[in-house]
């Protein structure tokens, strides 16, 4: 996989940040609402900011397998936490919509997309990634999905490089962080020396470089280019976790693998893990009819490979144990996805291994595959 | 000629057919759709059968409820469980474990005036059933959807999905992962319309069991986050407590 390109950075400056709110104030008058990671009900989600108050400045998570506590971090810093639940898929891919309506006249009317021109504060990298993953599985082809495509193109992307990791963390291993290489509208640093506190801007687009030119800031140095760099690479060295290489080949030998026995012991089939990873993109369509069927509707919502409905096909479920379904999602994501479209599906965010509430873990399963097709 | 509908009552509460007419804004609409042709909570007057649709609640508690589901199996072209106790065998069955006589006589001062089974079980042990509806109660808007896609010839759009899919469509916090709060969900169907981790709270099973339900994995994650036997036994014992998958663990924490 291949995801770093040269850096598309034409202009960085560096701002206070105090400033923060300059920022949010000029992508308003850019014509955007502005959103970003908000604490709520002890989790974060993304929301629409008023001000960059509404950060969870100074939080971070302390997040394990099994486990996502938002705890108080060692500084004041806007962007030490990771990653919200769902990152932003449910803004460019709503788990539930309507499609159209139809009439008794056999009229049928599709639902018009809403899609303001929204941007997005603090984008990490393994998202900007997965924002990759889906426009691929949405835009390439010959079947365009338009109501991702026209959600995808209202979004201004306002990416931020991650600092610190969260023990669940492996983008570094999955090569799509933590550091941007491309794909934003404008990417931040956040840099904290004793009592200086700024953030090195950097555009990425023509209009991001129009947002950037409306605020006042000096030229970046190369000092804070490089504590940046620095700051990334250090992010990079403290992730615990990693994915082994080789295990899209490793995957396609490990059909028959006795482990998958051992993962469906502790798997509780719950789905949590495909509707918290940024790229599972599977739905299924529900009709609905009034009771005089005088109307009728379509509606799409996400599902599950962990569903036993998922793969009901004529006359049965074709994977009805658990291990099954278990096998299906980590082959497709890490193995058969290479195949389908040319990337990997999986872009080391952990969300999976955070929000599973028994805290299986996808690098862990990877290795345990990989050390039982050794031994075999 | 209208579709006729019957409502019957066996063990149970009277709540899920409450939930029939709690749906205010679609009654007249039902009452346009079909004929109500046997519904006691509602109206004394009553229709003979056969019937279209019998939704059916309550357990099977007594010996005369034994023989009156078989009747209404007979009557009825399709047959809908509502709730916990159709379905499950409801609170009720908390005494399938223990001794009966010795129950009556703790709670009844005339314990042999008290003519019940032994056992509570749902209505699926007695007769062919065509459709369930789980909850305690059932959702309105499950019911709304089964008797219109029944009514067409369709597949009622009603998911068998787990609670947490529920929780992760509406965006809500994971309250065992956020908060290590013991959580029936990942072992429970979903449909409540995410009513106890929205606000903080575990799910407690009303919906029963989903498919594949691995209650070990689950508790072994709940004793991990500190839960001891009695709560682990509690939350798998409360009204859907004779599900199978559901009983099999509370057996195990009791005592």
């Amino acid at each position: 996989m291949d995801r770093a390109a040269a850096e598309p950075v034409d202009r960085s400056i560096v701002i206070p940040a105090e400033s923060l709110d300059t920022l949010i104030g000029a992508l308003r008058d850019g014509g955007y609402q502005v959103w970003g990671a908000q604490e709520r009900d002890g989790a974060l989600g993304l929301a629409p900011l008023a001000a960059a108050a509404d950060l969870p400045r100074g939080r971070v998570e302390a997040a394990e397998a099994g486990t996502v506590r938002l705890t108080d971090g060692p500084r004041p810093a806007y962007f030490d936490h990771t990653l919200p639940m769902q990152g932003l898929k449910r803004m460019v891919y709503p788990a539930r919509e309507r499609l159209y309506a139809a009439g008794q006249a056999m009229s049928l009317e599709e639902d018009p997309v809403e899609a303001p021109p929204i941007a997005v504060l603090g984008v990490r990298p393994c998202d900007l990634a997965a924002l990759d993953t889906l426009t691929a599985v949405f835009e390439s082809g010959p079947f365009v999905d338009d109501r991702f495509r026209q959600r995808r193109a209202a979004l201004f992307l306002v990416a931020v490089n991650c600092m610190r990791p969260a023990a669940t963390c492996f983008c570094a291993s999955m090569n799509t962080g933590p550091r941007a290489e491309g794909g934003f509208d404008l990417v931040l640093d956040e840099v904290m020396e004793g009592d200086r506190h700024v953030f090195v801007v950097a555009s990425g687009s023509a209009r991001g470089r129009a947002v950037l030119d409306a605020l006042a800031g000096e030229e970046a140095g190369q000092a804070d280019r490089e504590a940046a760099r620095a700051g990334s690479q250090a992010c990079a060295e403290a992730q615990r976790r990693h994915m082994p290489d080789g295990v899209a080949a490793l995957l396609k030998q490990s059909y028959d693998d006795p482990h998958w026995a051992n993962v469906a012991e502790r798997c509780l089939s719950c789905a949590n893990c495909t509707l918290v990873c940024p790229t599972c993109f599977c739905s299924t369509v529900e009709d609905r009819s009034s009771l005089d069927g005088a109307e009728a509707e379509r509606w799409r919502r996400w599902d599950s490979c962990f569903g036993l409905d998922f793969s009901y096909l004529h006359g049965g479920a074709v994977r009805t144990e658990t291990a099954s379904r278990y096998r299906q999602w980590m082959t497709h994501k890490l193995s058969h996805w290479h195949d389908q479209f040319g990337m990997s599906g999986c872009v080391g965010c952990g969300r999976c291994i955070g929000w599973c509430p028994v805290g299986i873990d996808i690098t862990a399963e990877a290795q345990a595959l990989a050390a039982s097709e050794q031994a075999a | 000629m209208k579709p006729r509908l019957a409502v019957w009552k066996f063990s149970s509460c009277d709540g899920c057919q409450l939930t029939l007419l709690d749906c205010e804004d679609e009654l007249l609409d039902i009452a346009e759709a079909v004929e109500i042709a046997y519904f006691l909570e509602a109206t004394r007057t009553t229709r003979a059968g056969p019937y279209d649709v019998s939704l059916v609640e309550g357990s099977i508690s007594t010996a005369d409820e034994m023989e009156r589901i078989q009747q209404i199996r007979r009557d009825s072209r399709i047959l809908i469980t509502i709730g916990a106790c159709a379905t499950a065998g409801g609170i009720q069955a908390l005494r399938n474990s223990r001794d009966h006589d010795a129950l009556r006589a703790s709670v009844y001062p005339s314990p042999q005036f008290i003519e019940a089974l032994a056992t509570s079980t749902p209505i699926a042990d007695h007769v062919t059933v065509d459709f369930e509806l789980r909850g305690c109660p059932i959702d309105k808007g499950q019911l709304l959807e089964a008797i219109t896609a029944l009514l067409k010839g369709r597949k009622p759009a009603i998911p068998d999905y787990s609670q947490c899919t529920e929780c992760k469509l509406a965006g809500t916090a994971c309250v065992m992962v956020t908060k290590g709060i013991p959580c029936l969900g990942p072992v429970t169907q979903g449909g409540c319309g995410n009513l106890c981790p929205q606000v903080g709270r575990g799910c407690y099973g009303c919906f029963g069991p989903k498919e594949n339900a691995n209650t070990g994995a689950l508790v072994a994650e709940m004793a991990a986050l500190g839960a001891d036997r009695r709560t682990i036994r509690d939350l798998f014992g409360g009204f859907t407590a004779s599900a199978p998958a559901f009983a099999a663990e509370r057996e195990r924490h009791d005592g």
